[in-house]
């Protein structure tokens, strides 16, 4: 009999290991509630006098009517489908998924800080500016810039108000340039945030090495280059030997270095951005500092300067008086202005400093060594096992390819799939792109000797049943609630709601 | 040697065997690509680590220099509400499973993201009246930016945007902050008497350049626009009509802006749940017609079937998105606010069609009772006429910053000024009412301005 067979059948409801759950909508029943409001207190009007008639809806056609019991169980049951950092190794490689403090959770509910409102007047919320402030001054320190904005609120929305800041700093001299230079090895939101903020994108090639190559640079960087937007270390997890002569390079032309801090995990308290001579930097709270990722968010970008961008700061930014008081500060005339609403995600800025705070400067620089350390030795257990495309030394991250598994048939999307089956999920995959079929595996620091090595030995089993069962790995997962999905049925004919 | 740490396992036995695995015999080896002349010599200048006791301690004295809104009495708003959060979505939020997993790449590992946020998407849709929702955006003012570079995209080379000036001003400065290198024309449309757009000057202001027309409703003021007579003075334009919610719960009583001629909606989901954090994280939503679907920012999650032909969920129309189509994608948008559009999910579920319903009329009640109480008191003018929701400006005689400082030595948070964005306004300012508040609140509330004004 296969597993299939054995499963019970359950229709009624759903079942997370037979990875079906219907739908909250398919669960309504008439006349359920899963809330009670206190009776209104006040003399009620008829809704006629109170608002036209021709701007008020009926209830809403087809919301839910469930208790509080169904939606537990719904959502209880939905998270049961869901793999976790906290359930083990999760090695996506870029995302840096390590273990999010739960202290953390309970220092961002504390009420006094999580019901300050942002329209406050500036005495009311002293404790949430300075905490603000608090943040901004040990980011500064720990990138080496003088300053820092902590209002963008994911690494893409950082991008977006570094490249606006260098615009806006070019424009001041009289010309704005036309082109971002970005390396093959990007990831993919550089060049969607240089595009977003007006400029064309110029792609360059690696060197063998990986890296950027110092004389194609020397060439690429014409009058018309604003900046060159560069991953440090790069997405094969190999650091640019070289930045000090790139920053060089670029400052002798008037550009700017900017660079994508989403692999700051590897030298962190290492070294410092900005001692390299980079301009703008952007860091992600939710992979450095530990704030947890969500399901996809929420995050926080912040942005750090070197001192020739101060002045294009995002408004308002946060300041101290010679009396101690903290005021949010407005009067910046060369701001690029607002990149959002609000100033920043203060609920993972709250976050982000328990967790410097826990780790200490001793634990900082503890991050980046044990970080490498772990990824060093995957590299070490399995390059005998998985093709090593650029053999450049590692840091936090080591990207493999399914070069030798080919012969067999057997690709990166089956060897991720069968990763599943052995409790792991899997690490980033085709990415970076010019690593052809990559496997992009980055541990963290989080991770025990025994959960690295229970990981290499799933992917060397992996590659052994590549040689003898080849099929077994085609046609993985075997064991995860749901297999292989339809991915082109989706985007060929979209369902993108439900519909009654 | 480095004391253990606890959020990091290896200790000292650990690392020796590992280096010998690796074939080297210290950490330091590892990081001989990083250049010597930049490299710390010493440790930064942090504190040494905390304990979880020292942590709390920080963080407590910190929370009480505060005064946070659920202390005081509070009427502030101004795009941000203090609404009902019912005990269940935080209890869900801390399941690990959610918290601590990552944008649902793998789809057989991550069906239970997936189903919520299909299940947020079908929500959207339902409250707005439209056909495709996204996963989310970051917040209601970058969902607004998002749909007016949507609105560019889909029409060819127009430059002229409009906006009611009576969107949020933080709004309209971070549409002006994405597009200040994008070559617009923007024309702000301002209000008439009863605080809603002035129909005349937006009729005069739309022309052939124009690709996109954004409103919001309620309005700044408070005031609730009139969303057809909008769509019957711009009829002459295909330009995209974009509807700015700031203010969601609003959405269980108010009409739908898709049933009225809008194209997209974007807003803010504050209201559904979550608590003011100072700003966030909140949860942008976007929600536009079928025929601009591929022209949306962000993540989309669709249904389709695995290979055993059983129901499954998983991230779709990719090819619109950064990681695929790089510097031609839709937006730079990767990291969202799943978290949060989470727990919109568990709250719109919990209130379900009752419950919206509910809160939005106490919402629109007790405003109203409250700005009769301030009428019939003498001291207070409303500036507009028109029809509010559950947020209203009110004037007296004296500067508003001063009578909020002289509310506020009572305990009560009385608004928000209007002056920092209108200083032809120096005595307006603004009070927001929710499900929250009782009869005594407000009654206390009126009772303090007849006193003080």
């Amino acid at each position: 009999m296969t597993t299939e067979t054995l499963k019970p059948r359950i229709e009624a409801r759903g079942n997370a290991s037979q990875g079906r759950a219907n739908l909250i909508f398919e669960q309504s029943r008439k006349g359920r509630r899963g809330y009670r409001l206190p009776p209104l207190d006040v003399p009620e009007q008829n809704l006629g006098t109170l608002l036209p008639s021709s701007q008020v809806r009926e209830e809403i056609a087809n919301e839910c009517e469930v208790s509080e019991v169904d939606v537990i169980r719904h959502f209880t049951r939905l998270s049961q489908m869901n793999v976790s950092i906290d359930a083990g190794l999760y090695p996506l490689g870029s995302c840096t998924m390590k273990h999010n403090p739960r202290l953390n959770e309970e220092i961002a509910r504390i009420p006094g800080l999580a019901w300050t409102h942002p329209m406050q007047a500036d005495h009311q919320v002293q404790g949430s500016l300075e905490l603000i402030w608090t943040l901004e001054e040990s980011l500064r320190e720990i990138f080496g810039m003088p300053r820092v904005t902590l209002q963008p609120v994911a690494g893409a929305h950082g991008e977006l108000t570094g490249i606006l800041m260098v615009q806006a700093a070019l424009a001041k001299e009289g010309n704005p340039r036309k082109y971002i230079l970005i390396p093959d090895s990007a990831h993919g939101t550089n060049p969607a945030s240089a595009a977003f903020a007006g400029y064309q994108v110029r792609q360059i090639k690696s060197n063998a090495r990986g890296t950027v190559d110092l004389d194609l640079l020397e060439r690429e960087v014409t009058d018309d280059v604003a900046a060159l937007m560069i991953t440090v270390p790069n997405t094969l997890g190999v650091f640019e030997n070289q930045i000090v002569k790139i920053a060089d390079i670029l400052r002798r032309k008037g550009a700017y270095l900017y660079c994508d801090g989403a692999n700051l995990n590897a030298f962190v308290g290492i070294a410092r951005p900005g001692d390299m001579g980079i301009d703008v930097l952007h860091s992600n709270l939710h992979k450095t500092f530990s704030t947890p990722h969500g399901g996809g968010g929420p995050g926080a970008g912040p942005v750090g300067v070197s001192e020739r961008l101060v002045p294009f700061l995002p408004t308002p930014t946060v300041e101290r008086r010679e009396n101690g008081a903290f005021y949010l500060d407005f009067d910046h005339p060369d701001s690029i202005g607002r990149v959002r609403a609000w100033n920043g995600n203060f609920g993972v800025l709250v976050r982000a400093l328990s967790y410097i705070r826990s780790m200490g400067a001793e634990g900082i620089r503890r991050i980046a060594e044990i970080a490498v350390l772990n990824a060093n030795y995957i590299r070490a257990r399995l390059k005998d096992s998985y093709h090593l495309p650029y053999d450049a030394p590692s840091m936090h991250e080591v990207v493999f390819s399914d070069k030798w598994q080919g012969a067999q048939d057997v690709h990166t999307l089956d060897i991720a799939k069968r990763l599943m089956d052995y409790g792991f999920h899997p690490p980033t995959i085709y990415f970076p792109l010019i690593v052809p079929g990559a496997l992009m595996i980055e541990p963290t620091e989080s991770e025990p000797k025994e959960e690295l090595d229970a990981f290499c030995d799933a992917m060397i089993a992996i590659a052994r049943e590549a040689k003898e069962t080849p099929e077994l790995v085609r046609s993985a997962p075997h064991t995860t609630p749901v297999r292989r999905v339809d991915e082109a049925r989706a985007a060929r004919q979209p369902i993108l709601r439900w519909t009654p | 040697m480095t004391a253990p740490m606890r959020y990091i396992p290896n200790a000292e036995d650990d690392v020796r065997e590992m280096l010998r695995t690796i074939g080297t015999d210290s950490i330091d080896s590892l990081f001989a690509t990083i250049p010597t002349e930049v490299r710390l010599e010493g440790l930064l200048d942090l504190p040494a680590p905390w304990s979880e006791i020292e942590v709390r301690r920080f963080f407590a004295g910190l929370a009480a220099k505060n005064v946070p809104v659920n202390r005081a009495l509070s009427f502030l708003g101004a795009g941000v509400y203090a609404h009902y959060q019912p005990a269940a979505i935080d209890q869900l939020l801390l399941r690990a499973e959610f918290l601590t997993a990552y944008t649902p790449y793998q789809p057989e590992v991550s069906q239970g993201t997936l189903q919520s946020i299909f299940e947020y998407q079908t929500h959207q849709c339902l409250l707005t009246g439209l056909d495709v929702a996204n996963a989310s955006l970051y917040d209601g003012s970058t969902a607004l930016a998002e749909a007016v570079l949507l609105a560019e995209r889909v029409t060819k080379n127009r430059r002229r945007l409009i906006l009611a000036g009576s969107i949020h001003p933080q709004y309209r400065e971070t549409v002006r902050t994405y597009t200040r290198n994008l070559d617009f024309e923007i024309v702000e449309i301002g209000w008439n008497d009863e605080g809603r757009i002035d129909l005349d000057a937006l009729r005069a202001a739309v022309d052939d350049q124009t690709f996109g027309i954004a409103v919001q409703s309620p309005n700044f003021f408070g005031v609730i626009e009139d969303y057809d007579a909008i769509s019957r003075a711009t009829a002459a334009t295909d330009a995209t009509r974009i509807a700015v919610i700031a203010e969601a719960s609003s959405l269980g009583l108010l009409a739908p802006p898709g049933d009225h001629g809008f194209d997209v909606v974007v807003g803010e989901g504050q209201a559904w749940g979550i608590a003011p954090q100072f700003g966030g994280p909140y949860v942008g939503f976007m929600v536009v017609r079928d025929r601009l679907k591929r022209s949306m920012p962000g993540r989309l999650v669709g249904e389709t079937v695995d290979v055993d032909g059983r129901r499954a969920y998983v991230l779709t129309l990719a090819t619109r998105e950064q990681h695929i189509r790089r510097e031609k994608a839709t937006s730079n948008i990767c990291t969202n606010q799943a978290l949060i559009a989470l727990a919109a999910n568990i709250y719109l579920s919990l209130m379900g069609k009752k419950g919206l319903r509910e809160v939005a009329m106490q919402c629109a009640q007790k405003a109203s009772y409250l700005r009769s109480m301030l009428v019939k008191g003498g001291k207070v003018e409303l500036p507009f006429t028109g029809p509010i929701y559950n947020e209203m400006t009110l004037r007296t005689r004296r500067p508003a910053r001063e009578l909020l400082a002289d509310l506020e030595k009572e305990e009560i948070l009385g608004g928000v000024a209007l002056t920092r964005w209108h200083p032809d306004r120096p005595n307006d300012f603004l009070a927001a009412v929710t499900e929250l508040h009782t009869r005594a609140d407000l009654d206390r509330f009126a009772a303090a301005i007849e006193r003080l004004a």
